[in-house]
């Protein structure tokens, strides 16, 4: 069912064996055998993480540290700039940014999360995590834009694991119980006793779930032991790519080469949010003259999501249409929502058809389906905002 | 006197009477997993063997169901429009997707019987 790609051989990330063990289908995806789901199957895992709390491998993503020899932060951050909108210089300690890589058309090379680290003595350091499919050329393009004195590691001896949903907090603070009151978007470094064993975590609390939760970045040799500790929970399901992409559209996230690509911006892609304001006025990124005016004069396409009337799914790639047949757009992301209990969707149309309730047709198997524009997101964000 | 009959594409055939009775086997509701929705044909569409009749969508994907043979849609399950789940419960009883009237029995022979589909799912993995 699955396209190989290729004959290059695919890569195995550290928890590989764990997954054949817990029989996962593995798929190949951006170069790497997968679990695409477990025997409790998309639907089930996706509920599971909305209520309980579910656990990812995401190893295969990109890992790097950039460590300025200056000791100045905004020696990193300055130079980072010139590749992405987002407002790093602003970054205190242990703060976490989701910005975009962009081309010289404003267009998204990548997205990625750039976090400062907050632990003492390596506050001057930046963290990135991008996607695995873009992760070679990403690396290159921040090697080359970083000055002499910042040096690249990109950190292939690292793991990195997600776990989400409401239950998340309660199951990882048993292992460290300061990640309770972190707030949505820090991070935090810290030793994590595990069975007797002494292993060094950097946790985040972020997801891609629309969910509470945290990723965390282990080292390769450590992070089954981890794995195994954290599924041996009785809250804990182990949740695979399936789920991951159901939960995130509902959660109206968008995922690279699908909803955001070279040729849609920030701004057309509702990222406006993650330009940082001091960038929106002064620019000084990749594009940055198309993005200003487009952030000025309003984008000429949108994404949105929609709500297909009926019950069938309109998958990426289903054409738009308007009330009055003219093609406006493009569905780029699209599938059932467990937890909506019926179709989703996110797409590109023109903008004059992006406002919450616009009625559109949807092309599905040569016949005109009803939806609707809708607010994003479907299901409504549960992260965690610290009480006062 | 009822005999069913199977697909390399994994559909079953339930014949009786000239009326064939048309579902997905057990074993493609497994590798599809949770299936979500199903289209069916309208009745009084003809269908030639091998066209695609009916859609099965799962989370992740979209699958066509072909016709075993060629006939006439008598009749599409409706329980299927409420409840697509149904496919994974009861793939080959109650989640039939379609009726077929036959137009030519001969085609039957090109299908396999339940030993020759259980050697082919074996040859498949």
């Amino acid at each position: 069912m699955s396209d190989q790609q290729g004959d290059t051989p695919l890569k195995r990330t550290p928890l590989y064996d764990v997954h054949t063990r817990l029989d996962a289908k593995m798929v190949p995806f951006a170069g790497y055998e997968m679990p695409v789901q477990y025997p409790l199957g998309v639907l089930k895992e996706h509920l599971h993480v909305r209520s309980s709390a579910g656990l990812f491998d995401v190893s295969h993503m990109g890992q790097a540290f950039l460590i300025p020899a200056d000791g100045e932060f905004k020696t990193a951050a300055a130079a980072l700039e010139t590749l992405a909108p987002g407002n790093f210089a602003a970054l205190k300690p242990g703060r976490q940014r989701y910005s975009q890589l962009l081309n010289d058309e404003g267009g998204v090379l990548d997205d990625l999360m750039v976090t400062r680290l907050g632990m003492q003595g390596h506050e001057h350091w930046i963290y990135v995590v991008v996607n695995a499919a873009c992760k070679t050329r990403d690396f290159a393009l921040i090697k080359k834009s970083m000055p002499d004195n910042v040096e690249m590691k990109i950190l292939d001896d690292m793991a990195l694991i997600a776990l989400q949903g409401p239950k998340a907090v309660d199951v990882l603070a048993g292992f460290a119980p300061k990640v309770g009151d972190m707030a949505f978007m820090s991070s935090l470094d810290l030793p994590v006793s595990v069975e007797g064993s002494e292993m060094w975590m950097h946790v985040s609390r972020s997801g891609y779930t629309g969910e509470d939760g945290f990723e965390l970045a282990i080292k390769s040799k450590d992070v089954e032991q981890f794995w195994q500790a954290l599924q041996a929970h009785p809250d804990v399901e182990a949740i695979g790519l399936g789920a991951r992409d159901s939960l995130r559209l509902e959660a109206g996230l968008c995922l690279y080469g699908h909803d955001i690509d070279e040729t849609t911006t920030p701004v057309e892609a509702n990222l406006t949010w993650s330009i940082g304001k001091r960038r929106r006025e002064s620019g000084g990124f990749p594009g940055a003259d198309k993005i200003l005016a487009q952030l000025k004069e309003g984008p000429g396409k949108k994404l949105v999501g929609i709500r297909p009337g009926g019950r069938a799914p309109a998958r990426e790639g289903t054409k738009i249409f308007s009330v009055d047949g003219d093609e406006i757009g493009i569905v780029t992301s699209g599938g059932y929502g467990p937890s909506v209990g019926g179709p989703v969707a996110m797409g590109y149309v023109r903008a004059e058809h992006s406002a919450a309730g616009t009625v559109l047709e949807l092309e599905v198997r040569g016949k005109r389906l009803p939806a609707n524009v809708q607010p994003l997101p479907f299901v409504t964000h549960n992260f965690y905002r610290k009480k006062k | 006197m009822s005999k069913t009959y199977y697909t390399k594409e994994h559909e079953w055939i339930m014949v009786e009477d000239g009326i064939g009775t048309i579902g997905i086997t057990d074993h493609a509701q497994e590798q599809l997993g949770d299936i979500v929705f199903v289209e069916l044909p309208e009745p009084g569409l003809d269908v030639e063997q091998g066209d695609e009749a009916c859609v099965v969508e799962s989370v992740k994907a979209a699958s066509e169901v072909y016709a075993p043979i060629s006939g006439e849609v008598v009749e599409a399950n409706e329980a299927l429009a409420e409840n697509a789940a149904l496919v994974n419960e009861s793939a080959e009883a109650d989640a039939w997707f379609i009726k077929i009237k036959l137009s030519n029995a001969d085609e039957l022979e090109e299908l396999m019987d339940k030993a020759g589909y259980a050697e082919f799912v074996e040859s498949e993995s």
